[in-house]
């Protein structure tokens, strides 16, 4: 008890003492410890970087500079519910938590406190229906998209069909790993594959039986929705099976350097899907190298600059900033509050010119939000991962996913909830 | 039936393999656990520890590089880094200071203490390891790269069409010097005697003048140097990182069925371990939605501590009132 | 001088067995409790909720459901997560499936359900003991987390396995889904750990609770003095899954609102209770709920002060933090090994003396 009473009084002082501003508060619920830590880092540094660096360029967006709160979640939800709540408070704009479960945890709340949520790539995917999820957006594509452009890609490997091949499906043993799995059966039913799942419990450092059961099933292509060491682990036992790499396709939470290095010359080959290109040429990365890196303000420890994950964490970051911009243009106000900016979500757009402007020259797939399609355009394109020259390259163009099959299935989950939740859906 | 099934032998093997590998981390559980009855929680961290360590020394990294970064100053590394037997002497050296520190700050004033409270030290420990690891080295992912051959062997796959690992097979080598040196030790050398001495009664050995704390130092720098091994096996596998501290779970199982107090104990109880699991995963698994290892190999080590309640090789559990 | 027996006179066996034998105590705990209830609601705020009472109280009760099996019938357990997790599961089918039910039975009934399936886990405990009994119980933490996983019909056929909490009310007031009035679930919570804790100090100073600790100081003496080992253990269990089980609900349907097993329910959790009651104090009522306000609301208070007040990056705040809290458990564990219950002992004979030394 006394413990607890000191604890309380010394929380309620630094509570306090936070100061009331007219900033962009947006908090960054990062996890830069625990065993994803790997993949956390890059991400976060991504994030604060690009900030930082529109702080420093721009002095903020429309003159108010963005206030990046951190808060370290160790991928844990218990942690992510108090930096939630602990940010919340400040008058945050917007969560993007990186974790497909703090995601699930925030969704009802953070829709009753009219606050939005950005899950990129990740989270519920049939919150991409905005009708029913009127505070969540999971643009630019959903996993249900992920899988089905891997799917595409196969077929475009095998001629056009996967008649009779089989597919294996190598996930992380959690509702992120087990999100594609409904659309990669319906997808079975349509192009006549045979769909294997392999689960791979956290973290995932011993998968030999795994990979037995693929050296057995012999499937003609493996897919992997893996996470942390999982991933590097998966990519190694592959490569000491021989399985022929550019056979094994990943989603895009299963592709940065990290994952493919510890396997070294063996990861040669290997594919996964993309949602932006990878590679340093681009002007917001001379901007952050200028305002932000040259000036020593680098996030972290520095040394992620360039990392596919760092990149995602600068799109993501850059999402966040054109949004702002949008919940201003629409609401003529600088300061904005959480309401004004799932406006601006929600009105997003963004086409090329615009990327080009923002400094993302032919960088990612082009946005375009509306209220009933929270989950942007469901583009990606497939990289590969060249081990001789330590690099990722784009080997297709942003393609679409089979929108028949996927968007059905969004429409059936979404309804379900709306069902479970009584929500009568907001566009009209 | 599936005896004649290919994979079977080859899971037969696979297992083994991986046995051995569990068995690596419930080396350092049993040696500690046997000379100071102390069940010791920080061993997967301390594999995490000397792994980070090894690699440090090798890429020659800065350590605490991103807290000085807080005082200015942006080093990463120094210009070179050691070859890599250096770094691994280093390595065991850094271990050895380590087993000391342990020993001086922790254990020397918690002796006599239930065993349940030295259980939970050596989880302050396991934290205060986690940290300062952490904010030594880092918090990535890092190749560990010590020269072991790896990829499937050629030789078998050629005459067997079975994929071994390379590296696993020099897993097991390493295992089995260690085990052999560990055993030469404790039977033959006057070190090693006074260590069973200690193990058999505290009180008995202290009497006839073997000093507890030098005991203690050298099972935890020997326990030290199994962490380390365990750490460049697995890390080598897939990069050092935080994970690296969670194999300690896929050693319990192995302890409970070798029993805490035994050497070969360990060693059975891996291979057994290792086996089971995979078997069970790889014919029932898929029947069942898959996944299994983790739970089945406590099953397995439950059903047979239901008929020999101290563990395979343990001590016999004898009770008085 | 202020703290003193003096006047306190027991007269019957009862008043020597009270839960406060001192009339000072007994005030001061009525007093507190009467803050707790009358005047904090009104100024609990949702991160007040959130981030402190609600974990301390769903966290205090599961760790003296545990103290029960560990610490008054000495049985070490590590499948408190596995436990938590029936209770959780149980309260979301029930949730789901009895839309009407108040929650309150929703809570009592998932207690239940995770006695039963505690009592099962328990049984291997008539044979194995000690640590071989812990590493044993790890067998039910995984099986049961794997089998939320796997098992469809747990979590509703959800695409994903996440089970969300609907809104269910206790006596017509909302105490789950997104927007509970914080003062609601605080008064809820608060109330089912009191009811708990005076469960647990009457249990424990009757016959049952007097079979457990004979059987946790030596289970082959007080066999011979006819306590059946069967019995106490699997009692032991029954109730300690209940607590834990109630625990788990209430951490998924009131706190969270959202939880998966793989994450939520993980080993994590058994280890971090099991600190909770060795750090308390092993066999105290008390010494549970400072353990788990140690575990869980330490780390938030290092974490205000590091990175809100001192401005340290996040990540070295964490190292640093979590280096704090292993040497702090270190500390103790040297200073007291009895957990940080044994230092409120201590105060209080000291104050009892006060002024005078001796």
């Amino acid at each position: 008890m006394k413990k607890f009473t000191l604890a309380a009084v010394a929380a309620a002082l630094v509570g306090s003492m936070v100061p009331a501003s007219a900033d962009h508060t947006i908090p960054l619920l990062s996890y830069r410890t625990g065993p994803y830590a790997p993949n956390g880092i890059p991400y976060a540094d991504g994030v604060t970087d690009y900030i930082n660096m529109i702080n420093a360029r721009d002095g903020g967006v429309g003159g108010v500079p963005i206030n990046l709160i951190e808060c370290e979640t160790g991928y844990n939800t218990e942690r992510g519910v108090e930096c939630y709540e602990s940010t919340k408070g400040q008058g945050a704009l917007v969560y993007f938590p990186l974790s497909t479960g703090i995601t699930y945890q925030l969704i009802p709340k953070a829709t009753a406190d009219d606050i939005p949520i950005h899950s990129m790539g990740y989270g519920r995917t049939s919150a991409a229906d905005g009708n029913t999820f009127s505070h969540v957006f999971n643009f630019p594509g959903t996993y249900w998209d992920a899988a089905s452009i891997i799917i595409k890609h196969m077929m475009d490997m095998e001629g056009g069909s996967l008649e009779g091949k089989k597919v294996a499906l190598v996930y992380h043993n959690s509702a992120y790993g087990k999100e594609p799995i409904r659309t990669l059966e319906e997808l079975s039913k349509k192009h006549g594959y045979e769909l294997l799942l392999l689960p791979v419990d956290h973290p995932g450092q011993e998968q030999k039986s795994t990979w037995l059961q693929v050296r057995k099933e012999k499937p003609d292509f493996v897919t992997m929705w893996g996470w942390g060491v999982m991933n590097q682990v998966a990519i190694s036992e592959a490569a000491s099976i021989r399985f022929p790499m550019d056979r094994f396709i990943g989603v895009w939470w299963s592709a940065s350097e990290n994952d493919v290095l510890p396997a070294g010359d063996k990861s040669d080959g290997y594919k996964a899907i993309a949602m932006n290109r990878p590679g340093t040429d681009f002007g917001a990365y001379r901007d952050i190298q200028k305002h932000v890196i040259d000036a020593g303000n680098a996030a972290g420890a520095g040394d992620q600059v360039g990392t596919i994950l760092y990149s995602r964490g600068m799109l993501n970051a850059a999402y966040m900033v054109e949004a702002i911009r949008t919940a201003q243009k629409i609401h003529g106000a600088a300061d904005i509050t959480p309401g004004m900016m799932r406006d601006g979500l929600e009105n997003l757009k963004i086409d090329q010119a615009r990327w080009t402007e923002m400094g993302f020259d032919n960088f990612t797939s082009t946005i375009d939000v509306t209220c009933e399609n929270h989950g942007g355009p469901g583009l990606g394109a497939i990289q590969q991962w060249d081990a001789s020259s330590k690099t990722w390259s784009l080997i297709t163009d942003f393609v679409g996913a089979d929108r028949d099959v996927v968007d059905a299935l969004i429409e059936a989950d979404a309804s379900a909830y709306a069902a479970e939740n009584n929500i009568s859906g907001h566009c009209k | 039936m599936f005896f004649l099934d290919p994979f079977f032998y080859e899971i037969l093997i696979s297992g083994l393999l991986a046995g051995v590998m569990y068995a690596l981390v419930a080396l350092g559980f049993v040696l500690i656990f046997k000379a100071s009855g102390i069940f010791n929680f920080a061993q997967g961290v301390l594999a995490l520890f000397a792994a980070l360590t090894l690699v440090g020394f090798q890429t020659g990294q800065i350590p605490f590089a991103h807290l000085l970064s807080l005082f200015g100053l942006h080093a990463t590394h120094w210009g070179a880094g050691f070859p890599t037997i250096v770094a691994l002497l280093f390595s065991l050296g850094v271990m050895v200071l380590l087993a000391w520190l342990i020993v001086q700050i922790v254990l020397k004033p918690l002796v006599n203490q239930e065993g349940i409270i030295l259980f939970m030290a050596t989880i302050g420990l396991a934290y205060v390891l986690e940290g300062v690891g952490d904010l030594m080295w880092g918090a990535n992912v890092k190749e560990l790269n010590i020269g072991l051959p790896e990829g499937p062997s050629e030789i078998i796959l050629d005459a067997t069409d079975m994929f071994i690992d390379k590296l696993e097979i020099s897993a097991a080598i390493v295992a089995i010097v260690l085990v052999v040196s560990l055993t030469l030790f404790s039977q033959y050398t006057k070190m090693g005697r006074a260590l069973r001495a200690v193990a058999d009664d505290h009180q008995a050995a202290l009497s006839v003048g073997i000093s507890l704390e030098t005991i203690w130092w050298i099972v935890w720098s020997v326990s030290g140097l199994v962490a380390l091994v365990a750490g460049v096996m697995w890390g080598a596998k897939s990069g050092v990182q935080f994970s690296l501290s969670l194999i300690a779970l896929k050693a319990l199982p192995v302890l409970m069925l070798g029993g805490f107090t035994s050497i070969p104990g360990a060693i059975v109880g891996g291979l057994i371990i290792g086996v089971g699991e995979k078997l069970f995963e790889f014919y029932i698994g898929p029947l069942i939605g898959g996944a299994t290892e983790n739970w089945f190999a406590y099953m397995l080590a439950l059903l047979f501590l239901l008929f020999r309640p101290q563990g395979l090789f343990g001590e016999k559990i004898i009770e008085r009132v | 001088m202020f703290y003193r027996e003096a006047g306190d006179f027991k007269t019957s066996y009862q008043s020597d067995q009270a839960t406060f034998t001192l009339r000072l105590d007994k005030i001061l705990f009525w007093g507190l409790m009467a803050i707790a209830t009358f005047i904090v609601p009104f100024f609990v705020t949702e991160y007040w909720e959130k981030s402190v009472f609600l974990p301390f109280f769903i966290y205090s009760i599961a760790a003296l459901g545990l103290n029960i099996l560990t610490g008054y019938c000495g049985q070490v357990s590590l499948g408190t997560g596995g436990f938590m997790a029936v209770g959780a599961y149980a309260s979301f089918k029930l949730m789901t499936g009895i839309p009407n039910l108040d929650m309150f039975l929703v809570i009592m009934i998932a207690g239940l359900v995770t006695a039963l399936v505690g009592v099962l886990f328990g049984l291997p405990s008539l044979r194995i003991k000690g640590f071989y009994l812990a590493v044993a119980t790890l067998a039910s933490q995984f099986f049961l987390v794997w089998l939320f996983n796997k098992w469809e019909w747990s979590y509703n056929y959800s695409p994903t396995g996440q089970i969300n909490a609907p809104t269910r009310d206790f006596l017509g007031i909302d105490v789950t889904g997104p927007s509970t009035a914080p003062w609601a679930t605080y008064l809820f919570c608060l109330g089912l750990l009191f009811i708990f804790a005076w469960i647990t100090r009457n249990l424990v100073r009757g016959h049952i609770g007097r079979s457990w600790m004979a059987i946790r100081d030596m289970d082959i003496a007080a066999e011979i003095i006819g306590v059946n080992p069967l019995i106490a253990k699997l009692s032991a269990f029954a109730v300690s899954s209940f607590f834990i089980g109630v625990a788990g609900a209430l951490y998924f349907s009131v706190w969270l609102g959202a939880a998966e097993p793989t994450e939520a329910f993980a080993i994590d959790k058994s280890f971090d209770v099991l600190f909770m009651i060795i750090i308390g104090g092993l066999g105290s009522i008390l010494g549970s709920m400072i353990g788990a306000a140690f575990i869980i609301l330490l780390p938030i208070f290092f974490k205000n002060v590091l990175v809100g007040y001192c401005g340290i990056p996040t990540d070295i705040a964490e190292f640093t933090q979590i280096i704090f809290i292993g040497a702090l458990i270190i500390f103790f564990l040297i200073k007291e090994p009895h957990g940080i219950v044994a230092y409120w002992r201590t105060l209080k004979e000291k104050l009892r003396l006060w002024p005078f030394p001796y």
